[in-house]
């Protein structure tokens, strides 16, 4: 559960020598195996898969992962560590992606990142007024309330014609990507747009959670009373969740629209992504940051395989409403195995295989060395 | 203003919040016993009403439809508590929450794979005509669901008071330790619960059916429970009924007199943002159980 954060670098100028890790002793900092892998990860996917990539794997795979990826680590904040439900995440992807929208159209002078962190401070703003019954209201009641979220946001949008520039259908075409001059509207572009935000933002949350404010937040999750009783300032904790998630999924939304779509429609953000959004945080992990990741593959590349397979298995007898039905079904199925087998998520079990794994290797590297050892004696 | 139409308006609001309440029903049962908020409710709503149409319709007779399809609900409540529940027994209640929605959408996949998408016409043989009573003119389908619903309610307090099993159900709710070391089985219990909302699951869908068409769009009934169970309290079948009645009412009146001012279709949130308002007072809903915490 407590992952990433455990095993940071100790920084070198820790002040007391009996205080200093053994690494920091010898005058290099070696970086933990957690940075490393995260270092190799960000290596390739900067670096190699640009070169090797197909447009398709950019488009229908790549993008849209990273945008569910940040929303589900958004959604992680609120209810993994702080412990709130919310079922009205999709409603705060809509309000950044209109924001991002409308500030883009409104005001072309900012550059789109400035478009972005504005977009994000919005949501967080939203975030903040449907977070305000979580300081009365708990479980399940809260729950409930935050689907008031969802549906009079996606109400608005729908209304209002301003927000979406008085377009007739509702749909709106957005502006293509482009930073500092830098187009960025191919398939490369936009994908290395996302993997950036995507990066900066989870760095931030990284640091966030390990922080004393993530601490904070952890002991809301555990005991709300006692989080109380040990002096800490719940209100505020609960409404700054709230607020930091809203923010990090309202720029999941800018990224789904901006990155991913290139259209904004209220219809894309109803309760179904909602729902998904929560599915992405339980099946990958609550309280983990890899977690929403993992999550978020499962959920982008599992349609996709199930209509591979249906295609391949069946042929024409799989159209399109029972491809439609059967992926309905195979969810539902891989939810519910999952919180059976592994309620802690996939990230708990990778941990699980990766120490059998590891416990393996070292036996089995024990058992070799011990033969080379009794063979050089011999 | 007018007040025999704001009283046509009031009383149409009062008589489909009844509908709401039927849903929500289903809901209070099983939290009451076993904690879980069942959002497959509504699937199985949907699943009843679809099997009940889908049977008759190839040429079944209505009682034996109606057999057929308790027999299947049954069959559900309980392979849903043995296969889903079960396992995960102790599990914090948003997982339990969470497999309730992975059942729903597996139910909704299946019963749609089973009898199709298209929508059905269902016949309960209730003429929908307009009643006029006192000058108010009611549905007369609207009054024949609010006789159901409150002959439902009444069964139902009348068995949870005079039978042996209501009895186990009320201890289960009470204290689940205690109940098993008094020797009631859980499993036994809890299976019973599943079942018996599958009846008010079939109950409610066919009247929902009868109204809107069977189609996908009845697992959405849910959504309109959601608040009735917010203002109500997620333990109360009184709750139940006295909150759907006042969804009901908020949002046709909200519809009709606000709703113009702001361009319409206000009723997908007006209840939920009642219900805001009214939990802002009290935390736990009517009725709902105030929940004890010790440090």
């Amino acid at each position: 559960m407590t992952d990433l954060a455990l095993d940071k670098p100790v920084p070198p100028n820790a002040a007391e020598p009996n205080r200093t890790a053994p690494a920091a002793r010898r005058g290099t900092v070696r970086p933990s195996p957690t940075a490393l892998g995260v270092g190799l990860l960000l290596a390739v996917a900067f670096g190699l898969l640009p070169l090797v990539g197909s447009e398709y794997l950019f488009d229908a795979i790549l993008t849209p992962f990273l945008a569910l990826a940040l929303a589900g680590l958004g959604l992680n904040i609120l209810t993994g560590y702080a412990g709130q439900v919310s079922l009205g995440s999709a409603a705060f992807m809509a309000v950044g992606a209109y924001a991002a929208f409308n500030l883009s159209l409104r005001l072309p002078g900012l550059p789109f990142v400035v478009d972005i962190l504005l977009a994000g401070l919005v949501a967080a703003a939203v975030g903040l007024v449907f977070g305000l019954p979580s300081l009365r209201l708990r479980g399940f009641y809260l729950a409930v309330s935050t689907l008031a979220a969802q549906f009079f946001v996606q109400w608005v949008f729908n209304k209002v014609g301003w927000f979406s520039n008085n377009s007739p259908s509702g749909i709106v075409t957005v502006p293509p990507l482009s930073v500092a001059g830098l187009a960025l509207d191919g398939s490369v572009g936009r994908y290395l747009f996302a993997l950036s935000v995507v990066s900066v933002v989870t760095l931030v949350v990284w640091r966030l959670v390990d922080s004393p404010t993530g601490r904070a937040l952890a002991a809301l999750r555990d005991h709300e009373t006692a989080a109380r009783v040990i002096g800490l300032p719940v209100l505020r904790l609960k409404l700054l969740a709230f607020a930091v998630s809203s923010f990090i999924i309202g720029v999941a939304g800018v990224l789904w629209a901006f990155a991913y779509l290139r259209t904004v429609e209220p219809a894309g953000f109803n309760l179904d992504r909602s729902f998904q959004i929560l599915f992405i945080v339980i099946i990958g992990g609550l309280a983990s940051l890899r977690g929403a990741f993992l999550g978020a593959a499962l959920i982008v590349v599992f349609p996709l395989a199930l209509a591979r397979l249906g295609e391949t298995l069946l042929g024409g007898l799989f159209d399109s409403g029972v491809l439609e039905m059967s992926q309905r079904i195979v969810l539902g199925l891989l939810i519910i195995a999952f919180l059976i087998a592994e309620p802690a998520g996939l990230s708990a079990l990778l941990d699980r295989l990766w120490r059998r794994v590891a416990g393996r290797l070292a036996a089995l590297c024990s058992a070799l060395c011990s033969r080379f050892a009794s063979n050089r004696s011999a | 203003m007018d007040w025999s139409f704001f009283t046509e308006v009031l009383v149409g609001g009062l008589l489909s919040g009844v509908m709401y309440s039927l849903v929500a029903i289903g809901f209070v049962l099983i939290y009451k016993t076993s904690g879980v908020l069942n959002f497959a409710q509504g699937a199985l709503l949907l699943f009843a009403a679809l099997t009940f149409v889908s049977l008759t319709e190839r040429g079944l007779p209505f009682w034996a439809g109606i057999a057929l399809t308790l027999a299947a609900m049954t069959a559900i409540g309980a392979l849903i508590e043995r296969t889903v529940l079960r396992p995960l027994v102790n599990q914090p209640p948003i997982t339990l929450f969470m497999a309730t929605l992975g059942v729903s959408y597996v139910i909704e996949g299946a019963a749609q794979l089973l009898w199709g998408t298209q929508v059905h016409g269902l016949d309960l043989g209730i003429d929908d005509l307009p009643l006029e009573i006192g000058g108010v003119l009611i549905s007369t389908f609207d009054l024949f669901a609010a006789a159901v619903a409150g002959a439902m309610v009444a069964g139902l307090t009348l068995f949870f008071r005079y039978t042996r099993i209501g009895l186990g159900f009320r201890a289960v709710a009470d204290d689940p330790l205690a109940a098993l070391a008094v020797g009631l089985s859980l499993d036994r219990i809890w299976t019973a619960v599943w079942t018996a909302s599958g009846v008010v699951a079939l109950v409610a869908g066919l009247l929902w059916g009868a109204r809107l068409g069977v189609q996908f769009s009845l697992s959405l009934v849910v959504l309109k429970a959601l608040p009735v169970l917010v203002l109500g309290g997620f333990d109360s079948i009184a709750g139940a009924i006295v909150g759907g009645l006042i969804v009901g009412a908020v949002e046709k009146l909200a519809e009709v007199y606000a709703g113009p001012l702001v361009g319409g279709g206000i009723e997908g949130w007006i209840a939920y943002v009642a219900a805001l308002g009214f939990l802002l007072i009290r935390p736990a809903g009517l009725f709902g159980a105030k929940p004890v915490e010790r440090v």
